[in-house]
């Protein structure tokens, strides 16, 4: 029977050889190909459409996402991206407990709002035990408590027309050259429907907290943080994103992030 | 006919058979170049937040860290790349949380050289990943399903009772350096695959889906099978490990048993076996 039988000199010579292809992993020979609006990017960045549409035909238009219990809130919601906006008509709003504080509800609509806090608590209310999935990993598990994006989408009375709820928000984010921009969010009248999607002004069993968003934020429990817009300044529906922002979308989808965020 | 052959030269002893079929040599360098990007991008996004926790949440008011890996100041004011796995503090500076020069030092759990992009990019970190993940799961089906129907499966794959009985010799020999060059798989062999396609590949496909808020509320059964969505992300973290290893030990055995040979046989599918097995096409 022949075998090879390997002497020390063979072995070395093999561990040498195994151990120089290891530093072949130096990545930056692919930074080219990834940057933004390369063409490598743009075609790998088309998977998320994939995922968007077999996500939705796996979990269908209700499929809830997880609730959990009391006893599995252990800590306060981690606040995370803008936590104290400056811009200085909300600062005039927080001081004054935000009593002058109106949501105002357009776009593609038959009656247009401007719904006071106290208005938006005197509509149905829900109230949700959820796990918060940040984009960077970390989960956090709350108490949110608002009202159903729907039951406004109805006082309103949307057009057929309307295919996004688009979400402006009063923070900004400082992007060096191009200075402050304004955050916003869109998501799909699918999501915009689901029962547990709801504008929130409560969390954990307290008015929600500055750094959490007060006095509105969106909470969309099948995606990921940066869809939920905190300090909500106006809603808009409209029939294409195009023309908002650089067209993405949103303030982290202009700058590369995939606009549906459920995985 | 066996002492016919020994007559004459060493050479002519060899038989060259076909061993491997397309499918299993094209998913293979599929899943070879899947694994390399989602490897390295999975890095990038580790590197978002650089540590791991068992349950459903991420403890920042309560302790249920697993591993984490951050820079931190030392006594001497100089930034030091601090490794905690299971509350054991590890200095890791020089390659995990503070690498590069001293004088261009970057702050990240896993060095430049292991993520793509090699600069800070989750939003594209996870475009690369996402991508090849799909690739990878398509690729994997692929595989399961062809090897279901030709055979390669029962027949190379999962380990037999006397492949299982023959472990102990078979690794012996492996550790020995000894490799026998026959039709199909040692014991040895047949075990460390399955355990990758059947088990890990399968787990890192549930697990990264198990990090999805989508599909927890299409399948909420997968972070109770995992034990939570941070479990998951540990799971998913540590068989990534497992890979890794399985690839170097992999990369090492195909180099130690004839490189020629076995790249040949994994991209044309001929294989140069040794004489006496040609025959009986036994393990031994
Ligand atoms: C179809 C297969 C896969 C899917 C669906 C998937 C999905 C994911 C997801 C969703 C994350 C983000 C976790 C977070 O938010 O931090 C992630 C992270 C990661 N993935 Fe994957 N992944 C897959 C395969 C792989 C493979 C094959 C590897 C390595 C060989 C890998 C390595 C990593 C690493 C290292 C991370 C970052 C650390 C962590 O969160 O564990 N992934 N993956
Ligand atoms: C570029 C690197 C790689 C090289 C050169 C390589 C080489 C090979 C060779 C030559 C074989 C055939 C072995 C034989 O016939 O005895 C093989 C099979 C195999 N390799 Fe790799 N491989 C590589 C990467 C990987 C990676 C990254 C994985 C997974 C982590 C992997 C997993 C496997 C498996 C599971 C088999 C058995 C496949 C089957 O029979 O269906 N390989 N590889």
């Amino acid at each position: 029977m022949s075998r090879i039988i390997i002497n020390r000199r063979r072995f070395l010579t093999v561990a040498g050889v195994a151990a120089s292809t290891l530093p072949l992993a130096g990545c930056d020979a692919l930074d080219g190909m990834l940057s933004s609006g390369a063409t490598a990017r743009d075609v790998m960045a088309k998977a998320n459409g994939l995922t968007y549409r077999v996500q939705r035909f796996l979990i269908g238009a209700d499929g809830l996402a997880k609730e959990f219990s009391e006893s599995e809130i252990r800590q306060g919601q981690r606040p995370n991206g803008s936590t104290d906006p400056t811009d200085a008509t909300y600062i005039a709003l927080r001081v004054a407990g935000f009593a002058g504080y109106r949501l105002d509800v357009g776009g593609l609509v038959d009656r247009r709002l401007r719904l006071s806090l106290d208005e938006l608590r005197n509509m149905p209310s829900r109230t949700h035990i959820t796990r918060h999935d940040c984009v960077e990993g970390w989960s956090c598990i709350a108490k949110w408590t608002g009202v159903p994006l729907s039951a406004v989408l109805d006082e309103a009375g949307v057009k057929s027309e309307a295919r996004y709820v688009l979400f402006r928000c009063f923070d900004t984010m400082n992007l060096g050259l191009s200075g402050e921009v304004a955050y916003y969010e869109s998501i799909d009248m699918l999501d915009a429907r689901h029962p547990q999607t709801i504008l929130a002004y409560g969390l954990n069993g307290e008015p929600l907290p500055v750094a959490n968003g007060a006095p509105l934020r969106l909470r969309v429990e099948r995606q990921l943080g940066y869809k939920m817009a905190k300090y909500i300044r106006s809603i808009e529906l409209v029939s294409d994103l195009a023309p908002y922002g650089q067209g993405k979308g949103g303030f982290w989808e202009d700058l590369g992030y995939d606009w549906y965020a459920g995985i | 006919m066996a002492t016919a052959i020994e007559k004459h030269d060493i050479h002519s002893q060899r038989t060259t058979i076909r061993r491997h079929g397309i499918v299993t040599r094209v998913t293979h360098w599929t899943w070879a170049v899947a694994l390399f990007f989602l490897l390295l991008s999975g890095l990038q996004i580790f590197n978002a937040h650089p540590s791991l926790y068992i349950g459903e949440q991420s403890g920042f008011a309560f302790d249920n860290s697993v591993l984490s890996i951050r820079a931190v100041r030392g006594a001497d004011g100089n930034a030091e790349g601090l490794t905690t796995l299971f509350g054991r503090r590890i200095d890791t500076t020089g390659l995990l949380g503070v690498s590069g020069p001293e004088d261009s030092r970057v702050y990240e759990a896993f060095p430049g050289w292991l993520t793509v992009p090699s600069y800070h990019d989750l939003a594209t970190g996870r475009v690369v990943h996402f991508f090849f993940a799909w690739l990878f799961a398509a690729t994997f089906i692929s595989w399961f399903a062809a090897s279901l129907i030709n055979g390669h499966l029962r027949r190379d794959i999962l380990p037999s009772f006397s492949d299982i009985r023959g472990l102990p010799g078979s690794f012996l020999e492996h550790l020995r350096f000894r490799f026998h060059h026959c039709r199909s798989y040692t014991g040895l062999q047949k075990i460390s695959y399955a355990i990758v396609l059947l088990v890990l590949f399968p787990l890192m496909i549930l697990t990264g889906l198990t990090m999805s808020p989508g599909m927890n509320a299409a399948m909420p059964w997968l972070t109770e099978i995992f034990g939570g969505r941070q479990a998951a992300r540990t799971i998913h973290f540590v068989v990534m490990l497992l890979l890794v290893g399985f690839f170097a030990i992999h990369i090492f055995m195909v180099f130690a048993a004839g490189p020629i040979n076995e790249m040949r046989s994994m991209v044309t599918g001929r294989y140069r076996i040794d004489g006496e097995a040609a025959e009986g096409g036994s393990e031994r």
